[in-house]
């Protein structure tokens, strides 16, 4: 078997992509629609904030490739109870592993470390992507929509 | 059948020979586009080495030769047709030109505030979004017919949704989503009984089935040359003469008046008229050489040899647990499907790895979708230069993609 499909798919990005967590709606929370047209992923990030902007919870609602609903699945898991500023350190974290080939210095980033594989597959940065960039737009302006297909 | 040495065909088609990823290529994404057989590159270079130039301009040897060479292939795609004559032929840069072609003249000119346009479930964006401009834009009304549950036109409701307020019903002839194949000269008699204008979109039957525009009785057809083994950027709308001499011009410039004063211009005649500026004079020139090389081995040939291989990819996809067809047994050289341990993208991304290069998404038949409730689908579509074989292969890798994602 190819070793850099064995890589992208990891059982634990099988796992998350069948039995995503934090899967489901979240009242009273500020909500960010994302999607990529020609794809067809699309995800709803939801995320409540704590008074001092820190991500007080965080679930998702979409369908998508085992990528996409990996990365948000195990990004919920990552972000939920976080202080805004380590939470915009992950996403920086987070968008350097599937796109650089220099390894982040980011501590802490565990099972999302296995998304790592993506970066060799130029194509599908956009599907790891799109929960991030959800969540990068509940921070700065939510209640809009976004895409990653033109990055 | 004539028989056709199958391994000598593909063996004109210089890009199958390679390998992707460590593996031979495995091209099925035909029906997004075909490859191109030598004869049609050699063509694109004789031209370009020997008789370019612009074309009914100069009055020099090379004009001359490349007006010709532009012109001749116009008669070769009337033939290739069934039209009367080459002046219903309009070069377009693909099905999509030519479809909004006929939105912007005739549709522009005849479709009046309240009037229907009649479509299909199944349709390509491309046969789908120029009637919604041209609707938007005259007040007209879209009507659709729906597609069964088998994925065939459910033409039990016809007669209640193609009533006398159709002025123009456009439908694919085969689609690209499903491989259906629509009873186009059948839906074409019903359409001129009640006075309706049919457009019938060729994109994926132009190369892969006998068609004769006056047998179907349609009065538009458009289709694609990438698709039949031509370059891109090239491709043909055929109207019905005396549709085409009434409708008023698209684009205005070079090429399509007679006489232009700095207030008006008058317009030469179809197909001239609806062909402003420099043409795409070498796409023409390959266009030719590919319905050359296609009618040499014969398009009922090539449809049986896609309705092989299609059946037996439909029954290797049917042992495999967990693949869903879709689309009715009569089908076109496609087999769309879902498989329900994997996305179409991990799919692809699989199957790439592995050599083979399969189509997953939403088939520009997003609505269509929708409807099914997927989020997109797998595709392999197969043309004349694929094989027995590769079919086979095909399946061992998509049972390999099983035991991996589902385990």
């Amino acid at each position: 078997m190819n070793t850099e499909l064995e890589e992208l798919y990891q059982q634990v990005i099988l796992d998350h992509s069948k039995r995503p967590r934090n899967f489901g709606e979240l009242p009273d929370a500020v909500s960010v629609h994302g999607d990529n047209p020609s794809c067809g992923d699309e995800i709803d990030l939801h995320v409540k904030f704590r008074a001092d902007g820190g991500v007080e919870d965080l679930k998702f609602t979409g369908t998508g490739c085992a990528i996409s609903l990996a990365s948000a699945s195990l990004m919920t898991m990552k972000l939920k109870g976080k202080p805004r500023a380590e939470a915009e350190e992950f996403l920086r974290a987070f968008h350097q592993l599937v796109t650089s080939d220099t390894a982040p210095t980011q501590k802490g980033l565990g099972d999302l470390i296995l998304l790592g594989g993506v970066r060799k597959f130029p194509q599908r940065v956009k599907c790891a992507m799109l929960a991030w960039r959800a969540f990068e737009q509940a921070l700065h302006e939510p209640g809009a929509t976004v895409t990653t297909e033109e990055s | 059948m004539t028989s056709i040495d199958w391994a000598k065909v593909r063996s004109d088609f210089p890009i199958l020979a390679q390998q992707v990823n460590g593996r031979p290529l495995l091209y099925l994404d035909n029906a997004a586009s075909s490859q191109k057989p030598r004869a049609v590159i050699d063509a694109l270079v004789k031209y370009y080495e020997h008789d370019n130039a612009n074309v009914h301009r100069g009055l020099h040897e090379l004009s001359s030769r490349a007006t010709d060479a532009f012109e001749g292939a116009r008669t070769k795609v009337a033939r290739y047709l069934g039209a009367e004559s080459a002046e219903e032929i309009i070069f377009t840069r693909g099905t999509t030109e030519g479809i909004n072609l006929v939105a912007n003249t005739w549709g522009v000119a005849n479709v009046k505030a309240g009037d229907v346009i009649l479509l299909t479930e199944m349709e390509h964006h491309s046969n789908l979004v120029p009637w919604q401009l041209l609707a938007e834009k005259v007040g007209a009304r879209l009507r659709f017919i729906p597609v069964a549950d088998d994925g065939s036109l459910a033409l039990d409701r016809l007669g209640e949704l193609l009533t006398p307020e159709v002025k123009l019903f456009a439908f694919v002839q085969v689609s690209n989503s499903l491989g259906t194949i629509n009873p186009a000269a059948e839906l074409c008699r019903a359409a001129r009984a009640v006075g309706a204008v049919t457009l019938v979109d060729g994109a994926q039957s132009a190369g892969h089935m006998p068609v004769n525009v006056r047998e179907l009785g349609c009065d538009f057809y458009a289709f694609s040359g990438h698709k039949i083994c031509a370059p891109t950027g090239i491709g043909a709308l055929w109207g019905r003469r005396e549709l085409l001499e009434k409708m008023p011009p698209w684009h205005g410039g070079g090429e399509m008046i007679v006489s232009v004063t700095y207030e008006r211009a008058t317009y030469k005649q179809p197909p001239h008229k609806f062909e402003a500026g420099t043409p795409n004079i070498a796409g023409a020139v390959g266009l030719g050489a590919a319905i050359d090389y296609l009618e040499a081995i014969g398009r009922q040939n090539i449809f049986d040899h896609g309705a092989e291989l299609t059946e037996r990819a439909v029954k290797h996809l049917g042992e495999i647990p967990g693949i869903r067809v879709l689309g009715p047994m009569h089908r076109g050289a496609l087999a769309a499907f879902h498989a329900e341990w994997a996305h179409p993208h991990d799919l692809t991304t699989f199957a790439n790895e592995h050599g083979l290069a399969l189509r997953g998404g939403h088939h520009c038949t997003q609505p269509l979708m929708r409807k099914l409730k997927l989020p997109g689908t797998t595709r392999a579509s197969f043309y004349f230069y694929n094989t027995a074989d590769e079919v086979d292969r095909m399946a061992a890798i998509l049972r390999d993609a099983r035991k991996f994602f589902d385990r």
